[in-house]
């Protein structure tokens, strides 16, 4: 805590949204720090007393707190309240121990105190990790390492809810089409079918071309749909919305790793030979060009990942953050609350317009830079000059 | 660290929801509405082309339609025409023809009362001399019914004759 | 103070800002001469968009890259 400095002594208030708005990073660096202090404290015993004696006494509103509890995963589903009076949802924890399947609720181990005894071991929550205990609380690392937490997490649940959302919406739809053959769109379906013709000819055929686009149609509207929905959903603010799914490193992980292994599978022999032996190249540029290509392979679906997670927690770190400064501010003087919320609702009423756009516009990113790849996978490579292009973006990526 | 280090648990309920919902939509929404979509765009660019080619047909149909009204238009004119000029022609011809007739019948009737006239004259030249002879006859006669008369006329005509 | 932060983070927050400056300035680049191109050649506007969205992608995930860095420095203890 020594080798703090104060980068910014903020009363000016337009300063701070300016930064806010400018680097979305340093909002979330900002608002991070009350938890980093808590957490420098190294045991987990002083932690939990930490957050007892805080429970206990503190009226204080820690924004860096709520605003990473929003973003983050949750064994619960949080309603309303606060602390001690809090509303919440629980939801079943299931552990893999070395031992066996462990399944209970989380509202077991809602509070900081409790401790759950399992048919194997004693658990407790602590920072939404579940850890394996003593009678008197203290950490078993070595038994926590082992267990493997598989709860239907508020993230989980989410994407549970999105996925019923999508079947009911989408059969529906395909429903609709059926009892209306051959006939304009109707209701929902004319919703749906711009944004299916969107991804078929806009994303689909030119990156991928029209010979081939149809075998990737299924997994390219479903991504795009379902990132599309849960970036709509994190933006409702009610249950069972809200969670930050889309901006859930997890949930980003699998989608890009899904388009990474699509892209892999699809993979014909000119993708490959361009990677292991670009022609035309000499040898020993080869040996430079080859381990950077082959980097690249993985880096796309990486940046893919980050960018999807970066945007949408992003955006949730602007709107939480708007509305954190209501509180900053009340505490200092009531009047000052009222003032600032003006100013902090039509900012967030903004940045939810704004949020509308990124929700589509990350969906469409997404959707077409899978395309491009698994184009760039299934290219034939007849044509010198589409070659040359593709070339660019390689290069391009790797410097990215 | 929380916020960027995958969860597993998430992870897997991610992956296996993701799975699920992709072969459930891939089978009962996506292959039937890309199918629809499919059959509904070719079904309207085949009416499209359809509708072009009656277009088509219509318009060959109407220049047909023109072509063949100009054409018989061409041909009763020029049906009209040839009409015209055979009616000119038959009634040239009747005019020449029957001006030639009436030419031969008053030359004809000329030649006819020119040789009635000769034949009326012969006639009554010939009638003349008889009925002159007639006359003379008479008047000789008459003449010479008695002597004094003939005597009497000697002696006139012995008064002319003189003796010179 | 409203914001205290530890050393490492408030430097990995200016570096942050930073790339997202820089990143800003590249994705601003692109699309002004994207925008140009289509007022030039409107009939191209599709093969353009995407090839803009791509570049700017591109741009962007060196910004992550930044982002991803300074959330590391922030994050790691």
């Amino acid at each position: 805590m020594s080798n703090k400095i104060n980068i910014f002594s903020v009363k000016n208030f337009c300063f701070s949204l300016f930064v806010a708005v400018l680097t979305l990073l340093p909002a979330k660096t900002f608002a991070y720090e009350p938890i980093e202090e808590e957490n420098n404290h190294d045991e987990v015993i002083d932690t939990v007393s930490a957050a007892k004696h805080a429970e206990g006494n503190s009226t204080a509103f820690n924004a860096g707190e709520m605003i990473i509890e929003h973003i983050g995963d949750s064994h619960q589903w949080h309603l309303w309240g606060d602390h001690g009076h809090a509303v919440h949802i629980p939801l079943p924890v299931i552990l893999w121990t070395d031992k066996g399947l462990e399944i209970f609720s989380s509202s077991k181990v809602e509070h900081h105190e409790d401790i759950y005894e399992g048919t194997h071991y004693k658990y407790m929550l602590h920072n939404e990790h579940i850890e394996v205990v003593d009678n008197f609380g203290n950490v078993d690392e070595e038994a926590t390492a082992k267990i493997k937490d598989f709860s239907i997490t508020k993230n989980a649940l989410t994407i549970i809810v999105s996925a019923l959302i999508m079947l009911l919406i989408f059969i529906k739809v395909a429903k609709s089409y059926k009892r209306r053959e051959g006939m304009a769109p109707k209701g929902l379906q004319s919703f749906m079918e711009p944004l299916i013709l969107f991804i078929r000819d806009d994303v689909a055929k030119t990156s991928i071309g029209e010979k081939k686009y149809e075998r990737y149609m299924p997994y390219l509207l479903t991504a795009f749909f379902f990132i599309f929905f849960n970036n709509l959903m994190g933006l409702i603010p009610i249950f069972p919305f809200g969670a930050n799914l889309t901006g859930n490193i997890s949930v980003c992980l699998v989608l890009a790793g899904i388009t990474l292994v699509v892209t892999l599978i699809s993979g014909n022999g000119h993708y490959w030979r361009h990677i292991f032996a670009m022609p035309g190249v000499p040898i020993p540029v080869l040996i430079i060009l080859t381990p950077i290509e082959l980097i690249g392979v993985v880096l796309r679906p990486f940046v893919l990942m980050i960018r999807l997670f970066a945007n949408i927690t992003a955006g949730h770190i602007i709107a939480l953050a708007f509305f954190s400064l209501i509180f900053i501010f009340g505490e200092k003087s009531t009047g000052a609350g009222y003032g600032v919320s003006v100013v902090s609702i039509a900012f967030t009423v903004f940045m939810g317009f704004l949020e509308l756009l990124v929700a589509f516009l990350q969906a469409y990113v997404f959707t077409l830079l899978s395309a491009i790849y698994i184009g760039a996978a299934v290219e034939e490579g007849h044509h010198e000059h589409e070659h040359h292009v593709e070339k660019g973006h390689e290069a391009t990526h790797v410097i990215a | 660290m929380e916020l960027v280090t995958p969860a597993l648990g998430l992870m897997f309920w991610m992956f296996v929801t993701f799975a699920i919902i992709f072969l459930l939509l891939k089978k009962f929404a996506w292959k039937p509405i890309l199918k629809m979509i499919k059959e509904r765009e070719d079904s309207i660019d085949s009416a499209i082309q359809s509708a072009e080619k009656a277009r088509q047909e219509m318009k060959e149909l109407q220049a047909g339609n023109e072509r063949i009204l100009a054409e018989a238009r061409a041909a009763s004119d020029t049906l009209l025409k040839d009409a015209r000029d055979a009616k000119d022609a038959i009634i040239a011809e009747a005019k020449t023809k029957a001006k030639s007739e009436a030419d031969r019948l008053v030359a004809q009737a000329r030649e006819t009362i020119n040789n009635e006239k000769l034949a009326a004259i012969t006639e009554l030249k010939n009638q003349v001399a008889t009925l002159s002879i007639d006359i003379a006859e008479k008047i000789l006669r008459e003449q010479f019914s008695s002597d004094e008369k003939q005597k009497a006329h000697i002696n006139n005509l012995m008064k002319e004759v003189t003796l010179n | 103070m409203l914001l205290e932060v530890p050393l490492a983070a408030g430097v990995a927050a200016i570096g942050a800002g930073v790339a997202a400056l820089a990143a800003g300035l590249g994705i601003g680049r692109i699309g002004g001469s994207a925008l140009e191109s289509i007022a030039r050649q409107p009939e191209a506007v599709n093969d353009i968009r995407s090839n803009m969205i791509l570049a700017a992608a591109l741009v962007e995930g060196a910004a992550f890259f930044a982002m991803v860095v300074a959330l590391l420095v922030v994050l790691a203890k």
